[in-house]
């Protein structure tokens, strides 16, 4: 499934270059030329394909690790090896 | 004067809850450089979507549309919103899972331990700087020609000007947006900022869907502002066929003209060109017009390219590759308080540029048939809604709210400088021990009043610049320096030879084309922007060393990619 999240996003920016529209000015819905329309509409798609990576390709495995605590090693000690010096 | 009451209003409030929310603060620098690590999903969407759309948003891409049309919006907005959801899916929250981890706060924490090397940090450092500071110009450079349109006439005696006689001057608007935005950072720190950023996102993203509902009202609905855009007829001339006239009750009203008056000409124009609204379209032509000199008020030549070159359209999308760098956000996914945190900004956020970038880009095309073509792309929205919206209070507020966006970006970008400066440079050389926790704060206050300062003087002396221009220089910047965090993120072979010839052949490129263009809009050949060679030559660089030196030590590879 990651593979086809990451196929998607490859062919949406290829999608996004619309040299068929270039010269085009008519309008949809009488107002907004079909230029913009396109655009508007991809936005929206990217915002479908976020839904669609969040829940078939959310990285749950570095999610864990991340929160998993180190045996022995505090978060303050971490933060003090990396030169975190914020109280 | 109605209209700077409203503004002042506007400001009063704004300080008001930077100060509130510092009051709010636990007193410790913790609290004052990441608000705790307590910024939820609702705070983080705002405070990256506030932060990404500056003056740059409002004010640029209704300029830009003046000048080039609807494609201002497939060649910005809908590239960003794709390329931001990539970054924050692939840079976000990896980083997020380090900073957890490992304890990061800011980038160059984690790029010293990354690449096992220090002086990568007082490398990047003023790089970072170097490249933040052209994004505060555009919010200071912003502010000011924003104002200027909406008050004149309020003070003519105090400030004669050739064309906004009486409007405030951009060198004072510019001084008190920076000192609001100091007094909010300095007293709240992130959390004042966070608070201060959701605030104005909120306040920007309405008031600009309000602003394009009245100018659609003014123009006589939507179907009617399609037909007002700049037309060509059929000797190739530009006309405006519409005109604001102003009507016997002293109110304005959008009419068609009897005469339609002729604003420019396309260069080498064919007949099937008759009836071609250009704003409407992509098709590249050259326009030539006449224009007021600002100083002298002659009228001189000029002449623009309209539509958007293919290569160009192409090529931007490199640019917003440089959310992947910007230390605000990075900041941001280092330290935000759980990965879930980042869903609603994933999703909402290609959205959100949706809602502000289309009625902005219409209003700049419909702007064409409206007003002059000579007119500062800048001011161009301001114009619109001095001219259509004829009522003062609401001016007042939609102008707030294009202040409100300019805002929400300068707070993080200082209050991160400073976080850096303190923790990376100073403490990171003197030792976390020199100072207590206050005199910490003070360091970073201290910092940051530099900052403002000498962003406030470089806005003065770039002040007739081009806000649109001076965000991709600064997006280019930071796009260069992008492959670097990818392959930190995902190349275990990368090496800190690598890491530094990717920042130094990156950062050479990119002030070769930034001294070739003069801080303009820039273009190599058929349209490709310079981003492409910027982004390449570190790539190139970063690839090529790291194949040529000693591989990291077992112990960082166990760090990053030892799970």
């Amino acid at each position: 499934m990651k593979k086809l999240i990451t196929g998607i996003a490859i062919a949406m920016l290829i999608l996004h270059q619309d040299f068929w529209l270039w010269d085009n000015t008519n309008l949809v819905f009488g107002f907004m030329p079909v230029g913009l329309f396109y655009h508007a509409c991809f936005s929206i798609a990217v915002a479908i394909l976020a839904v669609f990576a969040i829940k078939f390709a959310w990285p749950n495995e570095l999610v864990d690790w991340a929160t998993t605590k180190d045996e022995g090693t505090d978060v303050q000690s971490k933060m003090k090896d990396n030169q975190y010096n914020i109280r | 004067m109605i209209v700077l009451v409203v503004i002042l209003i506007y400001l009063a409030l704004l300080l008001g809850l930077g100060l509130f929310s510092g009051k709010q603060s636990r007193g410790t620098s913790k609290d004052y450089f990441v608000a705790s690590h307590s910024i939820g999903p609702f705070l983080l969407l705002m405070s990256v979507f506030g932060t990404t759309m500056t003056a740059f948003a409002l004010v640029g891409s209704t300029g830009k549309a003046f000048e080039r049309g609807i494609g201002v919006y497939g060649l910005m907005a809908s590239i960003s919103g794709l390329v931001h959801v990539i970054c924050f899916f692939a840079i976000g929250i990896r980083l997020w899972s380090y900073g957890m981890k490992h304890g990061f706060v800011t980038q160059i924490q984690f790029f010293r331990s990354r690449f096992e090397s220090n002086g990568i940090g007082y490398l990047l450092f003023p790089i970072l700087v170097g490249l933040v500071i052209p994004y505060l110009l555009i919010g200071v450079i912003g502010a000011g020609k924003t104002i200027l349109p909406v008050t004149a006439g309020a003070f003519p005696d105090l400030f004669p000007h050739a064309v906004w006689n009486g409007g405030i001057p951009p060198w004072l608007s510019g001084l008190g947006i920076c000192l609001i935005v100091l007094a909010y950072v300095f007293a709240g720190g992130s959390r004042g900022a966070a608070w201060a950023n959701t605030f104005q996102t909120i306040v920007f993203m309405i008031m600009g869907v309000v602003a394009f509902t009245l100018i659609v009202k003014a123009l006589g609905g939507a179907e009617q502002a399609s037909k007002v855009p700049i037309t060509v007829n059929e000797k190739g001339l530009l006309v405006q066929n519409y005109g604001i006239v102003e009507q016997k009750d002293g109110s304005s009203k959008v009419e068609r003209l009897a005469t339609p008056l002729i604003r420019g000409k396309i260069r080498n124009a064919d007949p099937s060109l008759a009836g071609y609204q250009p704003h409407l379209g992509r098709k590249v032509l050259e326009m030539d017009y006449k224009a007021k000199a600002p100083v002298t008020g002659e009228l001189v030549d000029k002449s623009r390219e309209l539509g958007v070159p293919p290569w160009m359209f192409l090529t931007y999308l490199f640019i917003p590759l440089s959310v992947g760098m910007f230390p605000h956000l990075f900041q941001h996914w280092l330290t935000a308080r759980s990965a879930n945190t980042f869903k609603l900004t994933l999703i909402a956020h290609p959205i959100c540029i949706l809602v502000v970038w289309v009625p902005c880009v219409l209003i700049g095309a419909w702007a064409t048939g409206l007003i002059p073509p000579g007119v500062p792309p800048a001011a161009v929205l301001s114009k619109m809604m001095a001219e259509l919206v004829d009522n003062q209070v609401l001016t007042g507020l939609l102008t707030a709210g294009v202040l409100a966006a300019i805002m929400s970006s300068l707070d993080s970008q200082f209050l991160c400088l400073g976080t850096m400066f303190t923790n990376d440079i100073v403490l990171h050389k003197v030792g976390q021990d020199r100072f207590t926790d206050k005199q910490t704060i003070w360091i970073a206050r201290g910092f940051i009043m530099v900052i403002v300062a000498l962003t406030y003087v470089l806005s003065l002396w770039a002040a007739n610049k081009n806000v649109f221009d001076l965000a991709i220089w600064c997006f280019s910047g930071f796009a260069m320096l992008t492959p670097l965090v990818f392959a930190a993120l995902y190349w275990k072979r990368v090496t800190t030879a690598g890491a530094y010839a990717s920042i130094i052949v990156g950062t050479l490129a990119w002030l070769v084309f930034f001294i070739l263009a003069g801080g303009s809009e820039y273009t190599v050949g058929p349209g490709i922007m310079p981003v492409t060679f910027c982004v390449l030559a570190s790539t190139v660089a970063l690839i090529a060393v790291s194949l040529a030196t000693k591989p990291p030590s077992e112990e960082t590879l166990n760090k990053f990619f030892g799970r």
